[in-house]
């Protein structure tokens, strides 16, 4: 199979070509430097986001989060979801742990932003 | 003459907030910094998302983490902080008039003033779309706040204007909120906007972004109801036959920003036409003395880690201005920095060779997309300092230090210039 994606590394933003077995990138073509290949590589392989959004404390305000470390692709709605069916209770501050295991994943959602009322 | 201090910072964004802290560092400790809103942060509490301060602190932070970093550095020094009080006016004299919700109308003397007040989005008049005038248009920046702040999502169907990094990224947010984006419209032949927002805000959920198009028509009597969106040919006008159609009840604009100086102007400070900034020397002066510009006020940023370091400065050098009374320890020698072809500006505009204290950022936009181009700083024949860069793009500001002691062997204006990518 033949996955066309873009390199994030620069703003060059090459047109990568990946050829791909077993979900494996077996050639990557089209990058200009070192970078595009690992990026093609990773990307085809497990590519991971970080999932930031917001839950809504308890006076309905929302309270910025983020998932503590990327998560699978595939997972990010679930991640969505689960931290929607949440919520703040304040005072919260950075770094306070929302959920444990965000959808599985076992990532944590961390609160990023203060709030108190 | 209500009361007087040292220094007054207007806004307390990243630049604001970085500005009183450095001055605060270099001695100058009767620091008040105002702000309109009831939040310290500026525009970065509505940046949920990560990506800010991965040269300051090496490591990615959302928006709020990385202003609550300088907010908390500002309250272990003490520094002051006015909050919901906003600066409506300042004179050569460095009075500034003040209200708030607090004292009321207020007149404030200072020794030195930092400008702080960061930047706006173009509004959609500004943009000179044809169509009705319906509900359901926004900035991609008030969207933004909207979301993320108030916990209101605008619409369920969008369409996007402009490849903007907050376009984008809001682009993504509407997404994950339950939102359909249809697809973002860019007038330019390249997108604004960084290629890893393009990837993870938009080909990860399948949101086509259409190149040369813009929007030629707005449906909707009082809510809206869709865009037409047509293909531009090279001289910018909509190629005929090339119109679709998108039903949509939500049209977000992501058109670029402009600094926000009308305060500037009530001081008299020159404006550059093109960065709709102030003119600024190598110490980040304003050509008013004492008045000190740095952010987004000063030229759009497009790092914020750019923004807190050039704040840095300014408030070292506001700090020195207010420690010497003003007074330059050597005689002046002015010169210029010009821009050369493909380069749409420099910040600074002058600097002082005769009172180098130390490197000059020299800071720029290029005009359109160029690769393989090496970045020049000349003075007359002689090459100061280069840069080779493999592409270099107009959303991505460009930053060349000029060392002291190479400044100390310039005795001319000083000219950056670029060569090869087809120029
Ligand atoms: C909508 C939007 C979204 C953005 N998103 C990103 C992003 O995702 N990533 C990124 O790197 N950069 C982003 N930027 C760029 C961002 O603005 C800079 O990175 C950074 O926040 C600029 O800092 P600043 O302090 O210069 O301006 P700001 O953060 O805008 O702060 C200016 C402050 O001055 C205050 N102020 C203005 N006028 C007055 C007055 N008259 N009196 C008192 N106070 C006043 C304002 O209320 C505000 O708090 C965004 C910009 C905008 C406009
Ligand atoms: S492959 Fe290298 S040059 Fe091309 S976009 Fe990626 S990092 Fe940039």
């Amino acid at each position: 199979m033949i996955r066309e994606l873009t390199c994030i590394g620069c703003p060059m933003g090459c047109s990568l070509t990946v050829e791909v077995e077993d979900g494996k990138a077996v050639s990557v073509t089209g990058n200009t430097c070192g970078i595009g290949k690992r990026y093609a590589e990773q990307e085809i392989q497990a590519p991971t986001r970080m999932v930031t959004t917001t839950v809504l404390s308890d006076n309905g305000r929302p309270v910025p989060v983020k998932t503590m470390r990327p998560v699978p692709k595939e997972k990010i709605f679930e991640v969505v979801n689960e931290i929607k069916s949440r919520h703040a209770t304040l005072p919260v501050s950075i770094g306070d742990i929302l959920i444990d295991d965000a959808a599985g994943t076992g990532v944590p959602v961390i609160i990023t932003g203060d709030a108190d009322r | 003459m209500d009361r007087h201090v040292s220094l007054a910072v207007i806004g307390a964004g990243p630049a604001g907030l970085a500005a009183a802290v450095s001055a605060h560092e270099a001695g100058i400790e009767n620091i008040v910094i105002y702000e309109r809103d009831e939040k310290l942060g500026g525009i970065l509490n509505q940046c949920i998302h990560n990506g800010f301060g991965l040269h300051t602190f090496k490591e990615e932070l959302t928006g709020p983490e990385y202003a609550t970093r300088f907010i908390d550095k500002v309250r272990e020094l003490g520094i002051r902080c006015e909050t919901e009080s906003m600066v409506v006016s300042i004179s050569p004299q460095r009075e500034i008039t003040v209200v708030s919700k607090r004292y009321g109308l207020r007149v404030v003397s200072a020794d030195a003033i930092v400008l702080a007040m960061g930047c706006r989005e173009r509004p959609r008049g500004a943009l000179n779309i044809p169509g009705m005038r319906p509900q359901g248009i926004y900035t991609a920046g008030a969207a933004q706040k909207l979301v993320n702040c108030e916990g209101y999502v605008p619409g369920k169907e969008v369409v996007i204007l402009g490849s903007g990094d907050i376009g984008l990224i809001m682009a993504r947010r509407m997404t994950l909120e339950g939102a359909h984006v249809k697809v973002v419209a860019e007038l330019m032949p390249y997108s604004g906007g960084l290629k890893r927002n393009i990837v993870q805000c938009l080909d990860d959920y399948d949101i086509p972004l259409k190149l040369s198009h813009t929007v030629v028509d707005i449906k909707g009597k009082r809510k809206l109801e869709g865009v037409t969106i047509a293909e531009v040919g090279p001289d910018g006008a909509p190629v005929p036959g090339t119109e679709e159609y998108y039903e949509c009840d939500t049209l977000l604009l992501s058109c670029g920003l402009i600094p926000e100086n009308e305060l500037s102007l009530t001081a008299g400070i020159g404006i550059n036409r093109i960065t709709n900034g102030p003119f600024v020397d190598d110490r980040l002066e304003t050509d008013v003395p004492g008045i000190f510009a740095c952010g987004n006020v000063l030229h759009v940023h497009d790092l914020v880690d750019y923004v807190s370091e050039e704040a840095g400065r300014a408030g070292r050098h506001a700090a020195d201005y207010i420690l010497s009374g003003g007074a330059k320890k050597n005689p002046p020698n002015i010169v210029k920095v010009t821009p050369g072809q493909g380069i749409r500006y420099t910040v600074p505009v002058t600097i002082d060779l005769g009172n180098i204290e130390e490197d000059v950022h020299v800071r720029f936009r290029v005009g359109a997309v160029y690769k393989k181009v090496t970045i020049k700083l000349m003075c007359g024949d002689k090459e100061l300092t280069s840069k080779r860069r493999t592409i270099v793009v107009p959303s991505e500001m460009e930053d060349v230090i000029l060392r002291k002691s190479i400044l100390e062997e310039v005795d001319g204006d000083i000219r950056v210039e670029m060569t090869g990518g087809g120029l």
